[in-house]
């Protein structure tokens, strides 16, 4: 048996014992995530065991090495547990910010120290983060942004707006860009700062969506005091910083995509179109050419984010994939919405209340919440001015 | 299955690559076509690919094959794409030659893979009609019984290489209904069988094909591979085999051509500035790289999944299907844009880029195109 074999052997088994079975099957036992932080409150007991136990043995953030509390695994053993995990119906762990887009940041950017003090917190699920990027007048010029932070000896003095701020509401700490140097150009006098939410100046008030949710806020931070020591990297090179994050966020967006095993799109629109067999063609062939035609996409798509997992792994330098994943990713997103509106038909119109099943009043919200994928972590058009230009070469 | 190029077959593509660039270029291929050549390829060529070990590639070793499957043939073809190579890789490698092989007829093997392998021998494979479209199990030839073997008469269109072909194999109905796969016999005839007219076609994308005639063509039942009734299983799975190539030619075919506009892009000036400045191209050029990038992947995955020992056909179906269908419409694609962004030269016979969209389409209505095969991919998941 191959060191792999043994790998995966040994990972079934443990999965089977240290996940509760209650989550176990589709859809985690029907849970919301679970994002972690201190305002946390676990749906259920099992919910809680099952992070713990994860964490423990580095399960949350599989890649991580060890001294910071992650898996210490290679990708090829990632690829495994991914793949176990699946076929068991095992839920997530933990998600969220701090695994995904400040965790992957750390690792490339941070200090010792720095690492020490915040990664295990987040394998842990005890800090949970949001993202301070976006200002009013800085969204797809992001450098534009003016949030100012002044030089007060060991710290800063931060003042201004955050827009857009997902989650911030329930979040611990915010990893924000802030403006350090107005004189310099502009990509050059910004600095990337962590800053606990909890610090007296910052407040946040939550913004209603289209979907009729409030998943994101905007930051206000006056006179707010963040210590030099939480700068990442180094001060006004906090660019260079963020837009590796971005290469992560955008991955992150990307495969929200690819997961779960679903219900087929076909079977959903059997039991809404009038004449389908159970195992016929549908009766609705325009439908059933578009449902095709997606999951050919689909899984084009998911070849070739294999494709880049394996040219990884082989030791390859990415290209643009963050952005082609980006844009490939949330379009189909979007279209499997449309296409699941399209099978419900009116049935798809429901905001709430009776005559509609909950799975059909979260098919309007999905689709309306999935019309930002492609205008969240850089639009697509953002996108594809990335590859024009660095992949290209065509110039300005 | 990893999706990555083995040390092997990286070498085996920058070889094709390099062989490409010097010696076949697009210009070659041009030159075929206004000489109008006879055999509409170049045999030197041919013969030179044998000695590299391309031809062989797919075939058992005691035939001077090189028993390595579609991972390492893709790659060759691909890089052939890129020049447009007419050689023919399509009929006598993949069709006929893969039939052949995949038959297990020891003695039809023995006889022609030797030559095929060595690059003298050209086979061809005809299996169309008029309104046969892409169901491979409506032949336009019938068979009839006649003492312990058949007569063959009917038509085949569009039969690849078929003027140049030293044997054709034929699919013909020897018994049941058109559109179903058991009924189905594919027999081997020689070019100078009596009764078998071939006339060459002259195509859009001037690759070589013929029509061939058969008028009372006399063949055996020992003839027949895989069996009399029994070849319609045996075709669609090669014609599935030989698609993947075709998606691989057609990746190779589809790079070039980008490549080719973005150099235009770069160089072209309008406004006081190159083309490529202008956002409403980059953009275009951008979701053209993406389908690129997509299309790598399909064929990749296609020729792995059809090597894998004891593949399960109808898995392999799929993944024939979503290349086929991702490559016939991003050929088209990019080609169609290509021509737009070279503006009036790319209508012109002088600038190459329109041969590359001849051949997009000629690909694309090859084998099944996007529709064809989404509406496969359909009935294969049972909807
Ligand atoms: C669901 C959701 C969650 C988000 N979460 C966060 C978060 O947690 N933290 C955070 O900091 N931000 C977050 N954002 C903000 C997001 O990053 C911005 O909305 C995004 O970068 C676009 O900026 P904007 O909204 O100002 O749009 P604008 O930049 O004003 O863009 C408007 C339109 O103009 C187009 N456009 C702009 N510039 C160009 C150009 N150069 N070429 C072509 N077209 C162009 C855009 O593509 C877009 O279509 C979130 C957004 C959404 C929708």
């Amino acid at each position: 048996m191959s060191d792999l074999q043994a790998f995966q052997a040994e990972t079934r088994a443990w999965l089977k014992e240290n996940c509760p079975a209650s989550l176990l099957g589709a859809g985690g036992g029907g849970l919301v995530g679970t994002w972690g932080g201190r305002k946390w409150q676990p749906e259920n007991e099992d919910q809680r065991v099952w992070l713990e136990r994860a964490a423990e043995k580095g399960f949350t953030a599989p890649t991580w090495p060890t001294d910071v509390g992650g898996g210490g695994l290679s990708k090829a053993e990632a690829k495994i547990l991914a793949q176990e995990m699946r076929a068991l119906g095992v839920p997530p762990p933990l998600i969220g910010f701090g695994l995904t887009m400040i965790g992957p940041t750390l690792l490339q950017y941070g200090s010792e120290e720095q690492k020490q003090e915040h990664l295990p917190k987040i394998v842990r699920g005890e800090i949970r983060w949001c993202q301070g990027y976006s200002e009013p007048g800085a969204g797809s010029d992001l450098a534009g942004l003016q949030m100012r932070a002044e030089d007060k000896g060991d710290h800063y003095i931060v003042n201004g707006t955050k827009v857009w701020t997902s989650y911030a509401d329930e979040a611990d700490w915010i990893f924000a860009l802030v403006r350090t140097d107005p004189k310099a150009k502009k990509q050059e006098g910004i600095t990337f700062l962590l800053i606990d939410m909890e610090t007296p100046g910052v407040s946040v008030s939550p913004i209603l969506l289209i979907s009729g949710s409030s998943p994101f806020c905007e930051t206000h931070f006056q006179d707010v005091k963040a210590l030099k020591s939480n700068v990442i990297f180094k001060e006004h090179a906090g660019w260079t910083v963020a837009k590796a994050l971005l290469g992560h966020e955008r991955s992150m967006v990307a495969e929200a995509f690819g997961g779960g095993s679903r219900r087929s799109l076909a079977d959903r629109a059997r039991a809404y179109l009038p004449g389908a067999t159970a195992d016929g063609p549908l009766p609705d062939g325009g439908l059933r050419r578009d449902i095709a035609s997606f999951e050919m996409e689909a899984r084009a798509f998911g070849l070739t984010m294999q494709r880049s997992r394996d040219a990884a792994k082989a030791g390859q330098q990415p290209g643009a994939e963050s952005s082609i994943f980006k844009i490939v990713g949330t379009e189909l997103n979007q279209r499997r919405q449309e296409l699941l509106l399209h099978i419900a038909g009116p049935q798809a119109l429901g905001w709430e209340g009776e005559g509609f099943a909950d799975g059909e009043l979260a098919t309007t919200r999905d689709w309306l919440r999935s019309r930002g994928n492609t205008i969240e972590g850089g639009t697509s058009e953002v996108q594809r001015n990335i590859i024009a230009k660095r992949v290209l070469g065509l110039p300005d | 299955m990893e999706l990555i190029l083995t040390e092997d077959q990286e070498l085996i593509a920058k070889t094709a690559v390099d062989f490409v660039g010097e010696r076949s270029p697009i210009a070659r291929m041009r030159a075929l076509r206004d000489d109008g050549d006879p055999a509409g390829f170049s045999r030197e060529l041919w013969k030179e690919m044998a000695d590299l070990g391309w031809v062989g590639i797919p075939f058992a070793e005691v035939h001077g094959g090189a028993d390595l499957g579609l991972a390492e043939l893709t790659v060759v073809i691909e890089a052939l794409g890129r020049g447009l190579a007419p050689e023919p890789f399509l009929s006598t490698v993949l069709l006929a030659g893969q039939l052949l092989q995949r038959s297990g007829d020891d003695a039809a093997c023995a006889r022609w893979l030797p030559g095929v392998c060595a690059g003298d021998t050209i086979l061809a494979l005809a299996y169309q009609g008029v309104t046969s479209r892409y169901d491979a199990f409506s032949p336009s030839v019938v068979a009839t019984a006649s003492g312990d073997g058949f007569r063959l008469a009917g038509q085949a269109i569009q039969v690849l290489d078929g003027h140049v072909a030293d044997a054709l194999i034929v699919s013909a109905r020897t018994s049941g209904e058109q559109g179903e796969a058991s009924g189905l016999s594919l027999f081997v005839v020689p070019k100078d069988a009596s009764g078998l007219e071939i006339v060459r076609q002259s195509r859009v994308d001037g690759r070589n094909a013929a029509l061939v005639q058969l008028d009372d063509v006399a063949v055996s039942a020992a003839d027949a591979l895989a069996g009399v009734d029994g070849g319609g299983p045996l075709l669609q799975q090669t014609i599935d085999r030989a698609t993947i190539g075709l998606c691989a030619e057609m990746l190779g075919g589809m790079q070039q051509a980008f490549e080719l506009t973005l150099e235009h892009m770069k160089t072209r000036e309008q406004f006081d500035t190159v083309i490529g400045t202008f956002q409403a191209l980059k953009h275009r050029a951008a979701d053209l790289f993406i389908e690129i990038e997509l299309a790598k992947s399909v064929v990749m995955a296609a020729a792995r999944a059809a090597d894998e020992a004891g593949a399960d056909p109808g898995e392999l179906a799929r993944h024939v299907s979503v290349a086929k269908a991702h490559c016939s419409e991003a050929y088209v694609h990019i080609t169609n844009e290509a021509v737009q962004m070279f503006g009036g030269v790319g209508m012109t016979d002088e600038y190459d880029i329109g041969f590359y969209m001849k051949r997009a389409r000629a690909a694309e209505l090859t084998f099944g195109d996007a529709a064809f095969h989404r509406d496969r991919w359909a009935a294969l998941g049972g909807y």
